[in-house]
């Protein structure tokens, strides 16, 4: 086994070893703000679900129990010194003694905290250079992240394909380690990849290529979304994970490159929706493999029905969202780019069954 | 001629002046270069864009109040958040904060006015402007959307969001010449009071024995120089980028987005502290007095001060750790964050040893300075957190850094400013503010303070990214962010108790007369309000407290010096 992967399993087991930490976590913070009325919070920073996210959980238990301690140790003196010398009416008019100073004191409170803030510095330092500056192992499945107003680009470029807004990964295990590795750009404006329970945030930068990874021990559905500010729908550009298993990746891997069906025996309605996808705008910005649809601005569609939402996570994906999308995305998305597509309701009908059949 | 008949002259003046028809007064403040003045429009001017971003605020508290809420849209609550960031910081924070440095450099010095009176005029009257041009927009700017449109692309409009083709129409124009404009005024102001406090001190006042507000408005105002001028350069590029078809940061053309953060950062990091210099300066005038000891360990808070302002000019990229700067320049700017922290930290010990073994009055000035004390050991502790480049790429760009940085503004800097308003108060208008509705003003908006800004924090450690219009119900936001948007209502409420103080003890306040808290600088031996010219005769001074010493003949400050 080569040294890099060596380096994922060490940090993966020592969040295990680091359970005495995560009782403090539990005792501190998690019950507090861990929870919502249904459970934990899918997003929450403190449920960590990959090695990059639990070593800053680590990180962020011992920052946070040294700021609690500074806390307690200086907000206490204070409290305590106000009370104690508050003015009291017998102190009569005298004024109290002036003091103005020493050297001594002031040597003692600017020592002690050079010596926390190298401590820290050395600790966060050691975090930052595990995380981002571990080489990568070369069999490291790669996903180019691409960020466009408002949704995701993913493309695999050695497995051959393109897909949106949902990212397919395989988790990861101490026995068998397997970081996916994202690279990551933008089309147009400046976005930042934030899935909280897997790693902290990297933002995507027009001219300029990021790297990040992520390795989820646990199959399953991890959310976040965009984090820097890139437009009107800003807030409607979510990112949603699908760990799976390796044999369920697998699986999902060989459905994505098919080309797109084309049989549409029993299906009349999806025929003629294609030939009205084909002859409208529609493939200006949309690509479906296999067809002449090649445009690349908008999401690529080729299994736009294997999907569980549309609009980057903003709504179902149901054929009555589907044709409501169609008619006016900016009846459920204000702001996204796509234009009204103002077909009449035969036109509308027959792109959805032509859409809904893309699996 | 006597000293007697320079004051009845001055006195006599002014009668005059005041007596003449409501069209004088107009005009006499319109064309003033007296420092008194300009301080107190830029307080004034400052004071109506706080009511104004403040009404934005509101807003945004309704909108996200609850989950996929459509209060307003999309659009209009990214002009909201854009227009309240820029109006909050560069058109309320700057200005309150020279208009204070106008009002006390000069008093506080010994001196008749600043250094170049017309300049700080021209100073105000450009960064004024600025403000009304960013507010134009709304009527102005042909936006994408309507005939009129404020800015949308946050306050720190990165590129290439502002590029042409993302923000066509006029309304990033008017956002890029308003922090212009304002830019230019804001360096103009920073260099008077550089010059003022440089050339024009009174005898005996040697630099060590300036009040420590002086020094703090000096590293301040160095600070503006440095920070200001990069801001007001990139904003002159990409005016260029817009019209005339460079390509700085257009990524399109192969410009570079990252270097739009640098100048953005290198001003904006500069300019909190540019902001919380002068909160350190309130709060080293009023502690002292209302604890009855002179401040603990002058010399060390001094050295603290600059070596803040220096080492404020390195930390700039820690805004950056998401951008993929690398390992190293992540770790550089981890321990350049970190060390700021000292500094801090030794003036927030030097505070508490100023109250150890004094007699504390908890006037309204002083309750003021105590939220501010408790406040900002909270906010510096956040910011060790958000200093942790791993932690930080969690918690950046997250409600909690938007808790965080309101923690120092609000927290902070706006409790100093309180603290200064109710500390002044009598100086400037000759009334003291009502005790009474000063303690109601400062609980009311404590606890809307803690409700507010304690609560913020969670959603952001929840996954909750700012600068969204609306969010999924299924996160566990929903609840945090109505107990933020409550505390909002609260926090108003107190403000507006502040507002009403503020006029109504200006008509019935009890008079003030020159010295009400038995003060020890040079302001409080002049008449409240200070006549024009401010002293008749200039004073000469002997130690670090001219005050103490008329008032402690038998043991006055300069024998220990």
């Amino acid at each position: 086994m080569s040294l890099f992967t060596r380096r994922h399993i060490t940090a993966c087991r020592k969040h295990r070893l680091g359970s005495r930490r995560e009782f403090w976590a539990a005792v501190c913070c998690v019950p507090l703000v861990g929870r919502t009325a249904d459970g934990q919070s899918p997003t929450s920073i403190f449920a960590p679900a990959a090695t990059p996210a639990h070593s800053i959980f680590d990180l962020s238990m011992l920052v946070l129990s040294i700021t609690l301690a500074i806390f307690l140790i200086v907000a206490g003196l204070l409290l305590y010194a106000l009370i104690r010398y508050r003015h009291r009416p017998e102190d009569a008019l005298r004024e109290p003694a002036q003091v103005y100073g020493s050297n001594q004191i002031e040597l003692s409170w600017t020592v002690i905290p050079v010596l926390i803030v190298v401590m820290l510095f050395l600790t966060t330092a050691r975090v930052i250079i595990g995380t981002q500056a571990i080489p990568k192992p070369e069999d490291a499945l790669t996903v180019t992240v691409i960020g466009h107003q408002f949704w995701w680009e993913y493309r695999y470029p050695k497995l051959g394909i393109v897909t949106a807004n949902e990212l397919h990964i395989p988790v990861s295990s101490s026995a068998d380690s397997n970081p996916t590795y994202l690279n990551m750009s933008s089309a147009d404006v400046a976005h930042s990849f934030w899935v909280p329970r897997l790693a902290g945030k990297t933002d995507l930068i027009p001219n300029r290529v990021n790297t990040m990874w992520i390795d989820p021990q646990q199959p399953g559905l991890y959310l976040g979304q965009c984090a820097q500010y890139c437009g009107a729908q800003h807030a409607k550009m979510l990112l949603r994970v699908y760990a799976e298993s390796p044999a369920d990746f697998a699986a999902w891997v060989s459905r994505q490159q098919q080309p797109a069906r084309q049989d549409f025996a029993g299906n009349p309605a999806a025929a003629e929706g294609q030939a009205v996808f084909m002859h409208n705008a529609c493939i200006n910005c949309h690509a479906v493999s296999g067809t002449v649809a090649t445009g690349r601005f908008g999401p690529d569609l080729t299994h736009l029905a294997s999907r569980d939402t549309i609009g980057s996570g903003a709504i179902q994906n149901t054929p009555e969202n589907l044709r409501k999308w169609v008619d006016d995305p900016n009846s459920l998305k204000p702001g996204c780019l796509m234009p009204a597509m103002h077909l009449n309701d035969r036109d509308l009908d027959a792109i959805t069954a032509y859409l809904a059949q893309l699996r | 001629m006597s000293t007697t008949r320079v004051v009845d002259q001055i006195d006599g003046a002014l009668t005059a002046r005041q007596a003449g028809p409501p069209l004088n007064v107009v005009y006499e403040w319109l064309t003033t270069v007296d420092h008194k003045k300009i301080g107190l429009m830029y307080i004034g001017y400052a004071l109506v864009f706080l009511l104004i971003a403040g009404v934005e605020a509101m807003l945004m508290r309704i909108q996200l109040a609850v989950p996929n809420n459509h209060f307003v849209s999309p659009q209009v609550f990214n002009q909201l958040f854009t227009m309240h960031g820029t109006t909050m910081v560069f058109f309320v924070g700057m200005p309150i904060l020279f208009g204070f440095g106008n009002y006390l450099v000069p008093l506080m010095i010994g001196a008749r006015d600043m250094a170049f009176p017309r300049l700080n005029a021209f100073s105000f009257w450009v960064s004024a402007f600025a403000g009304f041009l960013l507010y134009f927009s709304y009527v102005g700017a042909s936006g994408l959307y309507a005939a009129g449109s404020a800015p949308d692309v946050g306050w720190f409009a990165y590129a290439p969001l502002t590029a042409k083709v993302f923000s066509p129409g006029h309304s990033t124009d008017y956002w890029t010449l308003a922090v212009f404009l304002s830019g230019i005024g804001s360096i103009g102001t920073a260099l008077n009071i550089v010059t003022t406090i440089v050339c024009m001190r009174c005898r005996g006042m040697k630099m060590s024995r300036m009040p420590l507000l002086v020094w703090l408005y000096l590293v301040m105002s160095s600070l503006v120089f440095v920070t200001v001028s990069p801001l007001t350069a990139a904003q002159i590029m990409l005016t260029l980028d817009r019209y005339l078809g460079s390509h700085f940061f257009d990524t399109q053309a192969g410009g570079s987005a990252v270097l739009w953060m640098h100048f953005f950062w290198i001003f904006g990091h500069p300019e909190v502290y540019v902001l919380v210099l002068p909160a350190f300066a309130f709060v080293n005038e009023i502690i002292p007095v209302f604890s009855r000891k002179a401040i603990f360990g002058y010399p060390a808070m001094v050295a603290a001060s600059v070596g803040i302002g220096f080492i404020s000019l390195s930390v700039w990229a820690h805004h950056m750790f998401t951008v993929g700067l690398g390992a190293a320049a992540n770790t550089f700017f981890v321990f350049a964050t970190m060390v700021i922290s000292v500094p801090t930290g030794i003036k927030i010990f030097n505070w508490l040893a100023t109250i150890w073994g004094g007699k504390v009055i908890f006037a309204t000035p002083m309750i003021f300075c105590v939220g501010f004390l408790f406040q900002f050991l909270v906010a510096g502790l956040t910011g060790i957190m958000l200093a942790a480049a791993p932690f930080d790429w969690q918690l950046g760009n997250s409600y909690f850094v938007v808790a965080h940085f309101h923690y120092v503004l609000v927290g902070a800097i706006l409790y100093a400013l309180f603290a200064a308003f109710y500390y002044w108060y009598p100086k400037i208008t000759g009334r003291m503010m009502s005790e009474t509705l000063g303690k109601w003003h400062f609980w009311l908006f404590t606890l809307g303070f803690h409700l507010t800004f304690d609560f913020m924090h969670i959603p952001g450690l929840l996954g909750m990214p700012r600068r969204i219009y609306t969010y999924e119900a299924n996160r566990g936001w929903g609840g945090w962010n109505l107990l933020v948007s409550i505390g909002a209502v609260v926090q108003a409420i107190g403000l507006l108790i502040f507002v009403y103080n503020l006029l109504v003890s200006y008509f019935r306040g009890k008079a003030a007369g020159h010295d009400p808290w038995d003060a020890w600088t040079l302001e409080w031996s002049t008449p409240s309000p200070p006549p024009d010219y401010n002293f008749a005769v200039l004073p000469h001074v002997n130690s670090r407290r001219p005050l103490w010493d008329l008032k402690h003949p038998e043991d006055p400050d300069s024998d220990y010096e």
